[in-house]
């Protein structure tokens, strides 16, 4: 038969010696998880672009060297530990970690932080579990909370954003004597440090809540826009439902998650603040002040360490919510979003196992085996 | 019933596979193909039993005629697909990858034919006539599984059916044999349909039609009635032609874990096996032929063909006149549930619905990397299960805890590794956790 073929001019034939043989199925999707995670990076432009707006160049220098040193520390870790270096380097989840570890900083750290936060980050928290995708914890929280502990001074101490000295009701969060120079004219932006509105609160009398202060339009504004002290990347509201859009849009993220864990602190703020308005501001104050938002955007839904199932993801949302509100209104901390997600991280095999999915076909499971 | 007002069905799951190849040949009308010098009938293209050769080496045989006679119930009769000399019982590649034994006709270029069987006036006849010609015509499943069809339409006693369906979804990207079907051969495929309506004394026929051959719907649509079938337009999703997730679109009944489609009071034919009825009964010709679509990128002419069962793949590659660069994947079936071939020898089979030659570029590349836990193959599942933590439990050999996870109730529709990102070979652990739980429960 072959020899016939052979024969057959002008036509030409296939060569089954080229032949692979695999199982089905055959074809695959063009995505990678090197695409995704450049998707991630594309989100946290806005934030970053915001970041460097409000916190001047020194915030741009910390980004980069975050994310150098997070590349370097998994570059170092494959090469000790005699792992594939280039491919793991270019899978770009080394520096979505550098990245949002970098917008958990604030930009007046020293330089040992990002360098140790780096390894922190890589090290203990990702490469220790065997690397991407066995990791518990979202790495970059990790090396958030280990360095709040380790260096509590230094990763709070917040510098003031560019045209603080404008904003309103800026008094409240400078020391007197900062309050005096600012009045004399004197420039805010990379040379004073002032409280997030988080920490203030934390310290405030109840006269001030008494006053609206944290209730007032323009306090909501300023929050709303990133015109306050805080973490590099996550005063900006916009920027961060931007990249929100953009995680959403190329499904690369569950939106249940962010959504449960914003709502269910807007709802457990509502709660107090109905109860007694002199124990907390509104909730809206809650939603657009501290880390909130960059954490229910970008790290509670790290997939790795998320749940997989649909109701798990919302048990997940709410829980991280309930933990943060419960740390913001009665733990020392001002804020808590690290700590609920660290938490909920630790729970999530657990959620994944209590919320599965119903299989097809399993609608008379139980009277059949009754039977 | 979900069915209202031409509503677009589905079921929950699945995916939505890109550029999914089907615009290479689903405008290309069937051509009937020349005769071939040889031809190869594969004696086990049947599930169940391999019937046994009733013809030696040099007999004379002619079209239609007897070759391989059906041994037990669940088995399907054989004939020659052209008039010529039988070369004897031959092994060749087959369509599993193992070598195969077949009967080898070798043409005589006539193309006689035995006395065609009498036509079967099936709407006054009893379901008993109708199922043996069925059988006698050796007539199984033409979408993937080819089940005896004769064994399929005799579902016990106990059993009641109320629904028909009929799969004219091809969700399978690239293949377009059951569309072209659908639209040059309407009247056939509908009255084969009204045929196994007779014979279950079913009036709830459906075929079921994803939305990208809106042709083939129409074309349906017009004269269905006169058949007492309803036509079903569903969306283009896979795997929408699996059995389950069909009956689940249609009827929204969910066939119980380990059931047939017959403990939902469903049966399921491909619309090629209602052609096939059709033929059967009122032409009275034994299935010797099937549709079969020739394609990919690097198919010099993709089309559909009308080719003999027992062709050799290669003589179906020349008809399309050959390649325009060597393809890295033969592949007979669709790229999502077909086959891969190490041969250009292996013959069409009744059960072949393409011949599909993929590009090196096109062929998947399965890695090693880690699962990300993006969830994507979850939402995929059309049987809902968790392929990520299935694929990482069968990785440890965690095996008990694959079985805990439903891992019995995958498909092997291939959903899950087609939208993973890391390109883990998902579907090949569970197959191999599948195999490795039957060898454990079949050892106690």
């Amino acid at each position: 038969m072959s020899e016939e073929i052979k024969n057959t001019e002008s036509v030409r034939l296939p060569d089954a010696e080229k032949l692979v043989l695999s199982s089905s199925p055959h074809v695959s999707t063009s995505d990678t998880v090197r695409k995704i995670m450049y998707k991630v990076l594309l989100a946290l432009l806005p934030a970053v672009i915001a970041g460097v707006w409000y916190f001047g160049l020194r915030a741009l220098c910390v980004i980069i060297l975050t994310t150098v040193c997070c590349i370097g520390a998994e570059a170092l870790w494959c090469k000790l530990a005699g792992k594939e270096v280039k491919n793991t380097i270019l899978d770009g989840s080394a520096a979505v970690t550098g990245v949002l570890l970098a917008l958990n900083m604030p930009s007046s750290v020293p330089v040992y932080i990002p360098v140790i936060g780096a390894f922190l980050a890589i090290w203990l928290g990702k490469q220790v579990y065997g690397g991407i995708g066995n990791n518990p914890f979202n790495p970059a929280i990790v090396a958030r909370v280990g360095l709040l502990i380790a260096f509590p001074a230094a990763m709070t101490m917040w510098t003031a954003p560019r045209n603080f000295e404008k904003s309103f009701g800026y008094e409240n969060f400078v020391t007197p004597q900062q309050r005096i120079i600012l009045q004399k004219g004197g420039k805010a932006a990379e040379t004073i440090t002032c409280a997030t509105p988080l920490g203030a609160v934390k310290m405030s009398d109840k006269e001030e809540f008494a006053q609206g202060f944290y209730s007032h339009p323009q306090m909501l504004w300023n929050c709303f826009i990133g015109n306050r002290g805080g973490c590099i990347g996550e005063t900006c509201v916009p920027a961060l439902l931007l990249g929100f859009i953009v995680l959403v849009a190329f499904k690369l993220i569950n939106w249940k998650i962010p959504v449960c864990f914003v709502g269910t602190v807007a709802v457990f703020g509502a709660v107090i603040h109905t109860i007694s308005p002199a124990l907390a501001p509104m909730p809206l104050f809650h939603v657009l002040s501290g880390g909130l938002l960059l954490g229910a955007i970008f790290m509670a839904t790290d997939m790795v360490t998320s749940p997989i199932t649909p109701l798990g993801a919302i048990v997940f949302g709410v829980g991280c919510g309930i933990v943060t509100s419960v740390i913001r209104f009665w733990g020392n901390y001002p804020e808590g979003v690290s700590f609920a997600i660290l938490l909920m991280n630790a729970l999530v095999p657990l959620i994944d196992r209590f919320c599965g999915i119903r299989p097809f076909g399993y609608v008379k499971a139980r009277k059949e085996v009754a039977k | 019933m979900k069915i209202n007002n031409n509503a677009v069905l589905s079921f929950k799951g699945g995916i939505h596979p890109s550029g999914n190849g089907k615009d290479l040949t689903s405008a290309k009308a069937v051509q009937t193909a020349p005769l071939m010098e040889r031809y190869f009938v594969l004696l086990g293209q049947n599930a169940g039993k391999a019937p046994e050769p009733v013809v030696n080496k040099g007999d004379v045989v002619k079209k239609y005629q007897l070759i391989a006679q059906a041994s037990g119930f669940v088995s399907a009769n054989l004939h020659a697909p052209t008039s010529g000399t039988v070369g004897g019982l031959v092994t060749v590649p087959g369509p599993m990858g193992v070598p195969a034994q077949a009967i080898e006709i070798v043409s005589d270029n006539l193309d006689e034919a035995v006395e065609p069987m009498e036509s079967i006036d099936w709407r006054n006849s009893d379901s008993k006539t109708i199922l043996d010609r069925i059988a006698r015509c050796g007539l199984v499943g033409m979408g993937g599984a080819s089940f005896p069809t004769h064994v399929k339409l005799s579902p016990p006693p106990d059993k009641v059916i109320d629904t028909l369906i009929f799969n004219g979804a091809e969700c399978e990207p690239y293949l377009t044999a059951d569309h072209r079907l659908m639209v040059e051969a309407p009247r056939k495929v509908l009255e084969g349909a009204a045929i196994v309506g007779k014979i279950l004394g079913v009036e709830n026929i459906f075929i079921g039609i994803e939305v990208n051959k809106a042709d083939a719907i129409t074309e349906l649509q017009t004269i269905a009635d006169g058949y007492g079938v309803k036509i079903v337009p569903l969306q283009v999703q896979y795997p929408q032609g699996s059995e389950k997730q069909l009956i689940d679109a249609i009827t929204g009944r969910e066939v119980r874990s380990g059931g047939l489609p017959m403990d939902a009071g469903c049966v399921v034919q491909n619309v090629g096996t209602a052609k096939a009825v059709y033929d059967a009964v009122v032409g009275g010709i034994p299935l010797i032929e099937r549709v079969v679509t020739v394609t990919g990128e690097v198919v010099a002419e993709p089309g559909n063909w009308l080719l003999r069962i027992g062709t050799p793949v290669m003589k179906v590659i020349e008809l399309a006149k050959g390649v325009t660069d060597d393809p890295g994947k033969l592949i007979l079936g669709g790229p999502m549930m077909g086959f891969a071939q190490k041969s250009y020898d292996v013959p069409v089979s009744k059960n072949t619905s393409g011949i599909l030659l993929l590009s090196k570029a096109d062929a998947v590349n399965y890695g090693s990397g880690s699962c990300i836990r993006c969830g994507r193959c979850v939402s995929a599942c059309p049987m809902h299960l968790v392929p990520c933590l299935l694929g990482c439990a069968i990785e440890s050999e965690r095996y008990d805890l694959a079985a805990q996870n439903h891992v019995m109730d995958c498909l092997e529709c291939g959903a899950c590794a087609y939208v993973c990102p890391a390109h883990r070979p998902l579907i090949q652990h569970l197959r191999r956790a599948k195999s490795e739980i039957r060898r454990r429960s079949q050892k106690k």
